[in-house]
């Protein structure tokens, strides 16, 4: 039986994610429990109340270091909007708060004169040859990468300029946008990305 | 770029779809779960559910089909009617909801926007905001619990304010044009524009992809409609193919 930890950020809303991927056939559970995050075969960072809020969390039930393990050592991970900025430097969003540094790269402010928040669809491209599928995303941001990391495949948006809506290495997965309220696209994309880490999924799997 | 986005909207009471003009007359439209899904495979870009009940039973109903819609969808739902304090708020997002919609409760209490999204986080927090015209001079004032109270307030003003205290968007809705068909209140939707920098979803009059073209070019980032959808005249993907016909940007 596959497992999969949904990692507990006190204030997220996981129900939304968690349907998504009742839907592809997994079992997610809830937990705040590093040990349990660790030992999972699928494990997800969904967005939080703040920058600071989840880094604050992260590092206060010691999963910040086994975040950082499982994207280093390549094993399976989807980090979801605030999730995804987690792995950056820091961000204008909470000035003084180191993140988690797997990218070498600052979140920063959409500029102004852009609405803010970025709500509603927009449309994702490939950067280069990267492997993903292009499709509209729903996104619901304020702040985002706009440079890509080395080493790892791309997908953009515009709002306002480009920006980094996806980046992906190993069986790690990162969306800027909601692949969990990104309808039928958002579902394959989750469903490719749990079938590339060696898990059937639903469809797939023989009934 | 942003799309523009349709958002079908479900009047529910104790966990059935019901409709009718400003509340009145409310008469049964069928099953949430069954309309969500049906409008999902439309290419509705987001789902409004608004609770029409009026009592502990009705609310908790409400929690139920909240949930039961969240299985189905796999696209973003916005519930509000009734969320008086964070409690009401935590539970239904709990529940699915990815967004909670705010009306009478902030206006009676403006410190349950930033309350809120301090907690969960500005995109999870609507403001639900009723405008009338003034009878006898130009502007719009505030409507609240159900249309039976009017506030001394200006709604573009109080839009701004709401922005200034955490809300992320405004669900602005013309209590003379609802359920009249004739068009949204583009004259309102210009104003609150002006004065707003979150997205606006317009709300009240839409019958069709030309009234829906105006909303857009007034300032609207995505319109809400009804009985259109309910009643079968048209489908979301209809609409969407006008409007795109029509120079508009949609998700197809």
């Amino acid at each position: 039986m596959t497992t999969t930890a949904i990692i507990a950020t006190g204030v997220a809303n996981t129900a939304s994610v968690a349907a998504a991927l009742r839907r592809v056939g997994l079992d997610p559970r809830v937990t705040a429990d590093p040990s349990q995050v660790e030992s999972a075969d699928l494990a997800v960072l969904p967005g939080v109340g703040s920058f600071g809020v989840g880094m604050a969390m992260l590092s206060q039930t010691r999963n910040d270091r086994v975040v950082v393990e499982r994207i280093n050592a390549g094993r399976p991970l989807l980090a979801v909007c605030l999730g995804m900025q987690l792995f950056g430097t820091c961000s204008d969003e909470s000035p003084g708060v180191a993140g988690l540094s797997v990218v070498p790269n600052p979140v920063t402010a959409f500029p102004e004169g852009v609405r803010t928040p970025q709500f509603g669809w927009n449309r994702v491209v490939r950067v280069d040859d990267a492997r993903f599928t292009e499709g509209y995303a729903y996104f619901a941001n304020s702040f985002r990468f706009t440079k890509a990391p080395e080493g790892w495949e791309v997908a953009a948006a515009d709002h306002g300029g480009k920006f980094i809506a996806a980046m992906q290495r190993g069986h790690t997965l990162a969306c800027q946008f909601h692949p969990e309220l990104s309808g039928a696209w958002g579902l394959g994309l989750l469903r490719n990305w749990v079938e590339r880490c060696g898990v059937k999924t639903k469809e797939t799997a023989p009934c | 770029m942003l799309t523009k986005r349709i958002i079908p909207c479900l009047d529910v009471k104790d966990g059935r779809v019901v409709k009718g003009v400003k509340f009145q007359g409310l008469r049964d439209a069928g099953d949430p779960v069954e309309r969500a899904a049906e409008y999902e495979r439309q290419g509705a870009d987001e789902l409004v559910i608004l609770d029409v009940s009026a009592t502990p039973e009705g609310r908790a109903n409400a929690v139920e089909t909240v949930a039961a819609v969240r299985s189905v969808l796999s696209i973003p739902l916005t519930v509000g009617g009734g969320v008086r304090k964070f409690e009401d708020a935590e539970r239904l997002l709990a529940a699915g909801a990815d967004k909670v919609g705010i009306n009478t409760a902030a206006v009676d209490r403006p410190e349950l926007l930033t309350e809120l999204s301090e907690r969960v986080g500005r995109q999870c927090v609507v403001l639900s905001l009723d405008a009338a015209r003034h009878k006898g001079r130009d502007g719009w004032g505030i409507v609240t619990k159900s249309g039976t109270e009017r506030k001394h307030m200006e709604a573009p003003d109080w839009a701004a304010e709401a922005e200034r205290r955490g809300a992320g968007e405004i669900l602005l809705t013309s209590w003379d044009r609802d359920g009249t068909r004739e068009g949204y209140d583009t004259e309102l939707i210009a104003a609150v524009s002006a004065q707003c920098g979150i997205p606006i979803i317009a709300s009240g009059g839409g019958n069709g992809a030309h009234h829906m073209t105006e909303a857009f070019a007034a300032g609207a980032d995505a319109v809400l409609a009804a009985s259109i959808f309910h009643d079968g005249d048209t489908t979301v993907g209809v609409i969407k193919a006008k409007l795109a016909a029509e120079g508009v940007e949609v998700r197809t």
